[in-house]
């Protein structure tokens, strides 16, 4: 029990008095509460929402351009108003039922792939909080305690909305697209869990807040977890990937193989529920990223958005968590548009064969290393603590990359096998090859 | 049944998936900012070959009759019987056709019409948007095919096989 509250206090941050005298209490404290909440709820969603309808404009965009096609340009300004077109002929179209699809759940799950998204937003912080005259306001809409641990479960009620469209739908290849998508969910759900636990070491907190603290104080590129716990961030955007079904994990989707999978039998506002769905995880998958890794909102070179805690630090670092947030999704197209589609027998040994075993070998390592450098008596924050957490990290990326990373991943089926018995089961085929019927006699 | 596979020692450069990736995305990105091939059709287009055999066209005299003689050559050659032609002949026993029709839905652009003319009358144009909304609409009479005004196909010439 020791260390994890010496953790804590090396943590917390060493702030300021704050300039003005703030209610922490009483009724005048809960008004200011409830119109921050419903502003930040307002504004938020807002943000997200219209985010989403421009990301698939800009997913198109991507695509076109590095197709070296132009893309979308027709509708409004250079194919701005493209989102509203293609939300108001989705709205006109037909919705069609499948004779055999259960109805209720049919209707249910564009819902249930959308809402998950969503409320995993609400818990991440997104600007710096803000001293005002009416109290400290939070910048997250839900500023849980326990804002990862929620997180991790809320994330993986996702699965739910795929799996009943696949089943509801009646359709064999909407089933198996939504058996191949639970069986992924899970396997990834696990290594991203794992993945994350050096980043709760390091902060000594499951508030996403707490999080996000511990990498604003101390220099800016060592205190941010993804120098900090490289591979842990790796695992977890693979993960996160695999988690918000987008290429080279869209196995539950497959167009060549299982026709659009899940969503083949969905038509008109319903299946566009389930496209806006994609593009809600994947900002929220990016925003986690961000938050986990980079710092959350913190600006990097300076100190200035930490300790202002003015109106204008909140906006400047909400700007700056914005511009984080889309460079992973520019990211996820980026690589959309480069990797093919894994086989099914490969993702799934990726998960468990692979990630499994390293995000808790890196459990380990990370682990032993804080607490040694606990004992050696480098405090959190500190530079040498940094640099330790860092060129150790240097070291597992190499082991990993140059040494794990040989046609392991994306190769045939033998690879896995044992050296020995590969040659054995080569020997075995190859005389069975020969071996004819006549020959045997019979 | 299981068959022997050759199985290939490939070099780490090749199995290594991360390598794979980033080179990959390297591609990628290249093409990202490169020059793009679109052509937008309706305000840009694309330059017509001069040999590009298209729309036909009736070449008219000076006195704005139509050039051909109504010698028959041209439903005779064409592949996929789409000319349409009844000769007719006036006082001074000069032929003209009085019906010249071209289905622009049968025609092959094939081009022979043109090389078999005596008069150089009948040409394939350089030209490819048509729009009609009905098919009969795609049958052009002599009036409409004198009224067309694009330029004409440039024959293949021997002696210059090229068409520099």
């Amino acid at each position: 029990m020791m260390f994890p509250l010496m953790w804590l206090q090396a943590a917390a941050p060493a702030q300021p008095v704050p300039p003005l005298t703030i209610t922490t209490s009483g009724p005048e404290h809960f008004k200011a509460w409830l119109v921050s909440t419903i502003i930040k709820i307002l504004v938020l969603f807002t943000i997200y929402l219209v985010g989403v309808a421009f990301l698939t404009l800009l997913e198109r965009k991507i695509a076109a351009w590095i197709q070296d096609r132009l893309g979308p340009n027709r509708v409004g300004p250079s194919g701005l108003l493209q989102p509203a077109a293609d939300g108001l002929k989705n709205i006109m179209k037909e919705e069609t039922y499948p004779g055999a699809a259960y109805k209720p759940l049919f209707v249910l799950a564009p819902a249930l792939s959308f809402i998950p998204a969503l409320m995993t937003m609400a818990v991440i912080p997104f600007a710096a909080p803000w001293y005002s005259r009416y109290g400290v306001i939070d910048m997250a809409i839900a500023p849980m305690p326990i804002g990862f641990l929620y997180i991790l479960s809320i994330s993986s009620l996702g699965v739910y909305g795929i799996v009943l469209a696949g089943w509801s739908s009646n359709n064999k290849y909407s089933l198996l697209g939504g058996l191949r998508s639970s069986a992924q969910m899970i396997s990834y759900e696990i290594a991203m869990g794992l993945a994350t636990i050096p980043v709760l070491l390091l902060s000594g907190n499951v508030s996403l807040s707490a999080i996000v603290e511990q990498q604003t104080t101390g220099q800016w590129p060592l205190a941010w977890n993804v120098f900090g716990c490289t591979l842990a961030f790796f695992i977890f955007m693979v993960s996160a990937f695999a988690e918000t079904n987008r290429l080279p994990f869209d196995l539950p989707e497959a167009e060549s193989e299982l026709i659009a999978g899940y969503h083949s039998e969905y038509s008109a506002m319903k299946f566009s529920m389930f496209f806006i769905a994609e593009y809600a995880n994947m900002v929220t998958a990016s925003a986690l990223m961000a938050t986990l890794f980079f710092g959350g909102w913190d600006i990097p070179f300076t100190l200035w958005d930490n300790y202002a805690h003015s109106l204008a630090a909140t906006l400047a670092t909400f700007v700056f968590f914005l511009v984080k947030i889309m460079f992973f999704v520019f990211l996820y197209m980026w690589i959309r548009w480069t990797l093919p589609r894994f086989r099914y027998d490969q993702l799934m040994s990726l998960g468990w064969k692979i990630f499994l075993p390293l995000a808790l070998t890196y459990i380990v390592v990370m682990a032993a290393t804080i607490v040694g450098l606990s004992y050696a008596g480098y405090a959190r924050g500190s530079w040498q603590f940094g640099a330790t957490l860092l060129v150790l990290n240097i070291i597992c990326l190499a082991l990993v990359f140059l040494i794990l990373d040989r046609g392991r991943i994306v190769s045939p089926a033998y690879s896995r096998l044992d050296r020995r018995n590969l040659e054995k089961l080569r020997h075995a085929t190859l005389d069975r090859a020969r071996f004819t019927p006549a020959e045997a006699g019979d | 049944m299981a068959i022997g596979v050759k199985v290939l020692e490939r070099p780490i450069a090749q199995t290594s998936y991360v390598r794979a990736t980033l080179s990959g995305m390297a591609v990628t990105l290249k093409h990202l900012f490169s020059d793009k091939v679109t052509i937008q059709y309706p305000e840009q287009k694309w330059a017509l070959s001069p040999r590009w055999r298209g729309t036909h066209r009736m070449l008219t005299t000076e006195d704005g009759k139509a050039k051909c003689v109504a010698c028959g050559l041209c439903p005779t050659v064409c592949p996929s019987n789409c000319i349409k032609l009844v000769p007719g002949e006036d006082e001074q026993g000069n032929r003209y056709p009085l019906l010249f029709e071209i289905d622009e839905f049968r025609c092959i652009f094939c081009g022979y019409c043109q090389e078999v003319c005596p008069e150089e009358a009948i040409h394939v144009g350089r030209h490819f948007e048509n729009s009609e909304y009905s098919r009969e609409g795609f049958v052009y009479d002599l009036e409409r095919l004198m009224a067309q005004t694009h330029p004409v196909c440039e024959m293949w010439d021997p002696s210059d096989p090229k068409g520099e």
